[in-house]
C-alpha cells in the first residue's frame, strides 16, 4: 500500500492518462490521432474561460443545477444511526448524473466541429443524455445498446427515438454494455472524421476517464458546500455506486484529499459473490486491458473477459474506470458491494420511506448506506449518490412481482 | 536472423511480393487449424497470420468476430494457439507465423511467460491490435529476449511524427491498415494506399505490408504492386464459416480457402 498523504490526486491522470498502472491508451492505431487531438484540446478548453462559463451555464439553466442535497430523516430513523443525506442526481434533466457529461461533451464535439455523436449505453441513460443533447445541438445521432439490454429498457429506447437517434441493438458477445461499447469503437473507428464518441463513463482510452471525471466533478463540488452550510460540518462517509463509475468519481473527487471523508463504492454482487454472477471487477476481478484501458477485469485464466450479471443494466459491465482501480489499490476508497435482492430491498425502502423512486444503480448504494449508518453515530453525517431516478425501472420491479404492466 | 526477416528478404531479393493469409485459431475447431496452415502454404503463402481467438475483438467485422466466437465455443486458448503452432512446427521450419489478437490473453498469462512459450513453439512475430508503442514499452522488452519481432500498426489516419516513432520501434515489418474501419469492409482506396506507402517508404527501409479490404486477386495484385506484401483475412474466414454452415468436411474447406490463396499468388506474381 502507498503512502496516501503523498498523493495528489489532482496530478492523476499523468500525460500519457496513467493512473499509476492503469489506464493508458489501448486502442488500435486508427483511433490514436484522434485520441491525441482530443487530449490537447481539451487541455486547452477545460483552461479556457468561455468554455468554462458556456459548460456552467447549461449546467444551471438546462440541466437545473445545483442538484439538491436532502436530508432523508425518515429513513435515517427507521435505519438509527448516521444522518443520511442524498445527493439528488435523480432531479437533473433526463434523470440521471450522465447529463452533466455528455453537456461537456457536446461542448467538446461542437468546439470541434463534430456533425455526428455516437455512444454506448447499458441501462439507457446515458443513451438518453447524449440524444438530449445531440438534439439541442441539431447533431445526428446514433447509439449502440446491447440487444438484451434493449429489451429490459424498452422505456429508454424509445425515450432516445423519440429524440431523434437511432438506436443500434448489438447483437454480438453476450449483448450487453460492453458488446455495445465494441460497436461504439467500431464505428469511431470507421467515422473518426466526422464523429465524436461521447464514452458515458469513466473508462475508456486517455483523455476519457480524465475529461468525464472533471465534467462529472461538479457532483462532489455542490456536495461539499450544501453539506457545509447545511449541517456546518463535513461528512463523514461519502457512498456510490459503481459500474463504469463516474457518478461515484464525481462525488469522490472533489474528497480525495480530505483524509477525514470515509469512501465507499458500491459493486453489484448480482446473486452474490460467491456465486461468480456478478459484476464486481474490484471485489472479484484481475488487471487486465479492455476498451482502451488498463483496469480490474472479470475474465477467466486465459485472459477472456466473462459475463456479468446484475439487476440493473447500469452496472451490468465486466470493468470499471482506471482511476477507481488505482483509488482501490491506494486504500484510498473502500470498493464494496451490493447484491440484487439487497438492492431491491432499498428500491422499495427507499420508495415507500421517503417517496422516492431510485434507479437500480443507486439502490446499491442505498442498500450499502443503509447497513454503513447503522454501524455510525447519529451525529455522524454520511452522503449517497442517488445517481438516477428509478422510473426506468419499473418494468423490472414489475416482473420481479409477476405484475404485467 | 529471424524467419519473417528471412523470408522478406528472399522475397525481395527474388522480386516478389509477400502473400499472408490471416484466419482464427480453431475455427470452426481447433483440429482443422494445422492442416489448413499447410495447406495454405502449399498455395502460396508466405507466411501465417494466426488470430488468437479474444471474446472482445475490437478492431473486427461480423465476419472475424464470428469465427472468434466459434473458436471460443469450442475454447479455444491462447495456450491451444500456441500448440498449434508448435504442431506446425513438426513439418514446416521455414514458414513465418505471426500471432494476431489483442492484449489481454497476452497480459493475463504474463509478457515474460508468454514470450517463453511463444519462442519454444517457434511462433517469429505478435501484432497485438490494440497496443500502441506509447503502451507497449514492457512488450517490447520481453520479447526482445525470445526474439520475437513485435509488428506495429501504421493507419490512414497516422500522422508523420507518429510514424517516425512506430517505424523506430517496430521490428520485422509494418503492417498498413489500408483505410478506416473495421476488417472486412468494403472501402479500400487504391489511390490513397499509394500516397501514404508512398510517404512511409521515405521513413523506414522495413518492409510494408498492406492489410484490410485485400478481398481478391485484383485487389492482392494492385495493392502488392505497391507494398511490400498484403494480408488476406476475412475473405477467407468468411468461406470457411460458409462452408461450415453448410456442414462441409475438413477437406472441403481447407481446399476452398486454398483455392482463393493460389489464385491471389497467381494474380500477384503475374502482375
Amino acid at each position: 500500500m502507498v503512502k496516501q498523504d503523498k498523493v495528489q490526486y489532482r496530478d492523476f491522470p499523468d500525460a500519457d492518462g496513467h493512473f499509476g498502472p492503469y489506464g493508458g491508451k489501448f486502442v488500435s492505431e486508427t483511433l490514436m490521432s484522434a485520441l491525441e487531438e482530443l487530449a490537447i484540446s481539451y487541455d486547452h478548453l477545460r483552461h479556457d474561460a468561455d468554455f468554462i462559463a458556456e459548460f456552467d451555464q447549461d449546467l444551471a439553466r438546462y440541466v437545473g443545477r445545483p442538484s439538491p442535497l436532502y436530508f432523508a430523516e425518515r429513513w435515517t430513523k427507521s435505519i438509527g444511526g448516521a444522518q443520511i443525506y442524498l445527493k439528488r442526481e435523480d432531479l437533473n434533466h433526463t434523470g440521471s448524473h450522465k447529463i452533466n457529461n455528455t453537456i461537456g461533451q457536446a461542448l467538446l464535439a461542437k468546439y470541434a466541429g463534430k456533425t455526428r455523436v455516437i455512444a454506448e449505453t447499458g441501462a439507457g441513460q446515458h443513451g438518453v443524455a447524449t440524444a438530449t443533447v445531440a438534439a439541442r445541438l441539431g447533431m445526428e445521432c446514433q447509439v449502440f445498446m446491447g440487444a438484451e439490454d434493449v429489451q429490459r429498457q424498452a422505456l429508454n429506447v424509445y425515450r432516445m427515438k423519440l429524440l431523434g437517434a437511432d438506436v443500434v441493438p448489438v447483437e454480438s458477445g453476450s449483448k450487453t454494455l460492453k458488446d455495445a461499447m465494441n460497436e461504439a469503437m467500431r464505428d469511431w473507428v470507421t467515422n473518426v472524421d466526422s464523429t465524436f464518441y461521447i464514452i458515458g463513463t469513466v473508462a475508456g482510452p486517455h483523455p476519457y476517464p480524465l475529461l468525464v471525471r472533471d465534467f462529472q466533478a461538479i457532483i462532489g463540488r455542490e456536495a461539499k458546500w450544501q453539506c457545509l452550510e447545511q449541517t456546518r460540518q463535513m461528512p463523514h462517509a461519502l457512498v456510490a455506486c459503481v459500474g463504469g463509475g463516474s457518478n461515484a468519481i464525481g462525488l469522490f473527487h472533489p474528497f480525495l484529499s480530505d483524509d477525514n471523508v470515509a469512501m465507499y463504492g458500491v459493486e453489484a454482487a448480482g446473486d452474490g459473490l460467491a456465486t461468480g454472477r456478478h459484476a464486481a471487477p474490484l471485489n472479484c476481478g484481475q488487471s487486465g486491458v479492455l476498451h482502451g484501458n488498463r483496469t480490474y477485469l472479470i475474465q477467466d485464466h486465459d485472459g477472456q473477459i466473462m459475463p456479468t450479471h446484475s439487476v440493473s443494466a447500469g452496472l451490468d459491465y465486466p470493468g470499471v474506470g482506471p482511476e477507481h482501480a488505482w483509488l482501490k489499490d491506494l486504500g484510498r476508497v473502500n470498493y464494496v458491494s451490493a447484491t440484487d435482492s439487497e438492492a431491491l430491498a432499498a428500491f422499495r425502502e427507499l420508495t415507500q420511506i421517503e417517496g422516492i423512486m431510485p434507479a437500480l444503480e443507486s439502490s446499491h448504494a442505498l442498500a450499502y448506506a443503509a447497513k454503513l449508518a447503522s454501524t455510525m453515530k447519529s451525529d455522524e453525517i454520511v452522503i449517497v449518490n442517488l445517481s438516477g431516478r428509478g422510473d426506468k425501472d419499473i418494468h423490472t420491479v414489475a416482473a420481479l412481482d409477476h405484475i404485467e404492466i | 536472423m529471424g524467419r519473417i526477416n528471412t523470408q522478406l528478404d528472399t522475397l525481395k531479393a527474388d522480386g516478389r511480393k509477400a502473400l499472408v493469409p490471416y484466419i482464427v485459431c480453431g475455427d470452426p475447431h481447433i483440429s482443422i487449424t494445422v492442416p489448413m496452415m499447410h495447406a495454405l502454404v502449399a498455395s502460396g503463402a508466405d507466411m501465417i497470420e494466426l488470430g488468437v481467438p479474444f471474446s472482445d475483438p475490437m478492431a473486427e467485422g461480423p465476419t472475424i468476430q464470428l469465427a472468434h466466437e466459434r473458436a471460443l465455443r469450442q475454447g479455444t486458448s491462447l495456450r491451444d494457439t500456441l500448440a498449434v503452432v508448435k504442431e506446425f512446427r513438426q513439418s514446416d521450419n521455414k514458414t513465418p507465423v505471426v500471432l494476431m489478437g489483442y492484449i489481454n490473453p497476452i497480459e493475463a498469462m504474463g509478457y515474460q511467460e508468454f514470450s517463453r512459450q511463444a519462442m519454444a513453439a517457434g511462433v517469429d512475430g505478435l501484432l497485438p491490435v490494440d497496443i500502441p508503442p506509447e503502451e507497449a514499452g514492457p512488450l517490447i522488452d520481453a520479447l526482445k529476449t525470445a526474439d520475437i519481432n513485435l509488428i506495429f500498426l501504421l493507419s490512414p489516419t497516422t500522422t508523420i511524427a507518429r510514424a517516425e516513432k512506430i517505424c523506430r520501434f517496430g521490428n520485422g515489418f509494418l503492417y498498413y491498415v489500408s483505410f478506416k474501419g473495421v476488417t472486412g469492409a468494403d472501402r479500400l482506396d487504391i489511390d490513397s494506399v499509394v500516397e501514404k506507402i508512398d510517404q512511409l517508404r521515405t521513413l523506414t527501409s522495413m518492409p510494408l505490408l498492406v492489410g484490410f479490404g485485400i478481398k481478391d486477386g485484383q485487389s492482392a495484385a494492385t495493392v502488392s504492386a505497391v507494398a511490400d506484401g498484403v494480408v488476406v483475412g476475412s475473405v477467407l474466414v468468411n468461406r470457411v464459416a460458409t462452408l461450415y454452415e453448410k456442414s462441409a468436411s475438413d477437406e472441403q474447406i481447407i481446399g476452398e480457402v486454398s483455392r482463393i490463396i493460389s489464385e491471389m499468388r497467381s494474380a500477384i506474381d503475374e502482375r
